[in-house]
């Protein structure tokens, strides 16, 4: 199998290379990639959608459908996360940790039930205590990153940036809370069906704003009939709408990155995870 | 030989991306554990994503955000200053996407994990035919 996988690799790799004979040279303004559609979307942007960073005018506005295909293909991933791997089964024996001493109580009869509260919390079997600088550190951080993934949203139409690269930056944020405290943590505080939400909610404003083109007189996605809608210059109102489309793109993907992480990592036991 | 080297020194890049995916596509092919397939696949993914943003390239260009679009100098925008920005917009979303289809692959592989107790193909084959 290997010495086949080889031979089979070699001879695509050596098709490929001998192809790339004929490819155009690196950084050839005259490549043919570079000759048609593009030279329109870099003269015409401005005026046209009055963004400045082009792959944001390209990604929200000219290919508009694909991306919120995209994101739909983003919920889709999260909600095949959840569907192959939640359990909801109850686990027959638990751990319970007295809060204040630190002492571990093993529970086998699921009859006998402690009360969870200031006295007692859950806990897992393979419970590793979490360190003391990495929380304190982590906890300094994440604040931070959260901001600087809302900067990301909201200036990606100046700068780099985007619902995607913010939206997973913000998902990265609430990684960083599950790896560094533990998993229960973060389900604790958003819960998750929150997080369902969220994700569903996301897409649904990429298509609700979408949709809502339509009847105002135009077509799907011509966010430049919303103008009605929204006081200020008429001028940049697809600017706006490619800022309300990319803030639901930013939510959806934030939503289905930690959806994804807490079922891989816990199994969908969304106990304390790794 | 002495010709194939100009020939590789002008295309460099193109060779290093072709080098990667075959790394990835053997991994695919070769590799027992499904674990480390998906690693050879995401290495295939990100040779593809390196070879599309190369296409976007062009020499003496810059980064495609129009500089001073509002209120600037009304200069006229010529295309050859600013890089090709549609293969940074299909790969921007690519690897978005490659992540989330990473986790469905790996959610997969966590399941029969729990059903066969192994990621081994062969194992795995062995299993299914008992």
């Amino acid at each position: 199998m290997k010495l086949l996988g080889f031979i089979v690799v070699s001879l695509a790799g050596a098709l490929l290379l001998y192809g790339t004979q004929d490819f155009p040279a690196w950084g050839d303004p005259q490549s043919p990639a570079s000759v048609h559609l593009s030279n329109d979307y870099i003269e015409k942007a401005v005026d046209q959608t009055q963004v400045p960073n082009l792959v944001t005018a390209v990604l929200a506005d000219y290919r508009g459908f694909d991306t919120m295909f995209e994101t739909a293909v983003i919920f889709c991933a999260g909600l095949a996360c959840f569907l192959l791997l939640r359990d909801f089964s109850k686990k027959r024996e638990r751990y319970y940790r007295h809060v204040s001493t630190g002492v571990i109580l093993h529970v086998k009869n699921q009859e006998k039930k402690l009360t969870v509260g200031n006295e007692f919390e859950y806990m897992d079997k393979d419970w590793v205590p979490s360190d003391l600088i990495i929380k304190t550190i982590c906890r300094i951080l994440i604040p931070f990153i959260q901001i600087y993934a809302l900067y990301v949203v909201a200036h990606g139409d100046f700068s780099p940036g985007g619902g995607f690269q913010g939206g997973v930056i913000f998902g990265a944020s609430f990684i960083l809370m599950a790896i560094s405290y533990n998993l229960k943590t973060l389900v604790n505080r958003i819960k998750e069906k929150v997080f369902g939400i969220f994700a569903a909610v996301g897409v649904l404003i990429y298509v609700g704003i979408a949709a809502l083109c339509m009847p105002m007189g135009g077509n799907f996605l011509d966010y430049s009939k919303l103008a009605p809608l929204i006081p200020g210059d008429p001028g940049h109102i697809r600017a706006l709408g490619m800022l309300g489309v990319e803030i639901g793109v930013g939510i959806a993907v934030t939503a289905a990155m930690a959806i994804i992480y807490i079922n891989i990592v816990s199994e969908g036991r969304h106990d304390e995870g790794l | 030989m002495t010709d194939l080297l100009p020939l590789i020194v002008a295309k460099y890049n193109y060779w290093l991306y072709v080098i990667l995916m075959m790394i990835g596509l053997y991994a695919m092919i070769a590799k027992n554990n499904l674990i480390k397939k998906l690693v050879g696949m995401n290495i295939f993914q990100t040779a593809i994503i390196l070879f599309y943003v190369s296409i976007g390239y062009k020499v003496d260009a810059t980064l495609p955000i129009i500089q001073g679009a509002h209120g600037g100098q009304g200069a006229a925008i010529q295309a050859a200053d600013y890089i090709n920005p549609l293969p940074h917009v299909l790969m921007l979303t690519a690897i978005v996407v490659s992540v989330a289809t990473f986790g469905v692959a790996m959610a997969l592989a966590v399941r029969i994990y729990q059903r066969y107790q192994t990621l081994e193909e062969d194992e795995l084959r062995m299993r299914l035919s008992e």
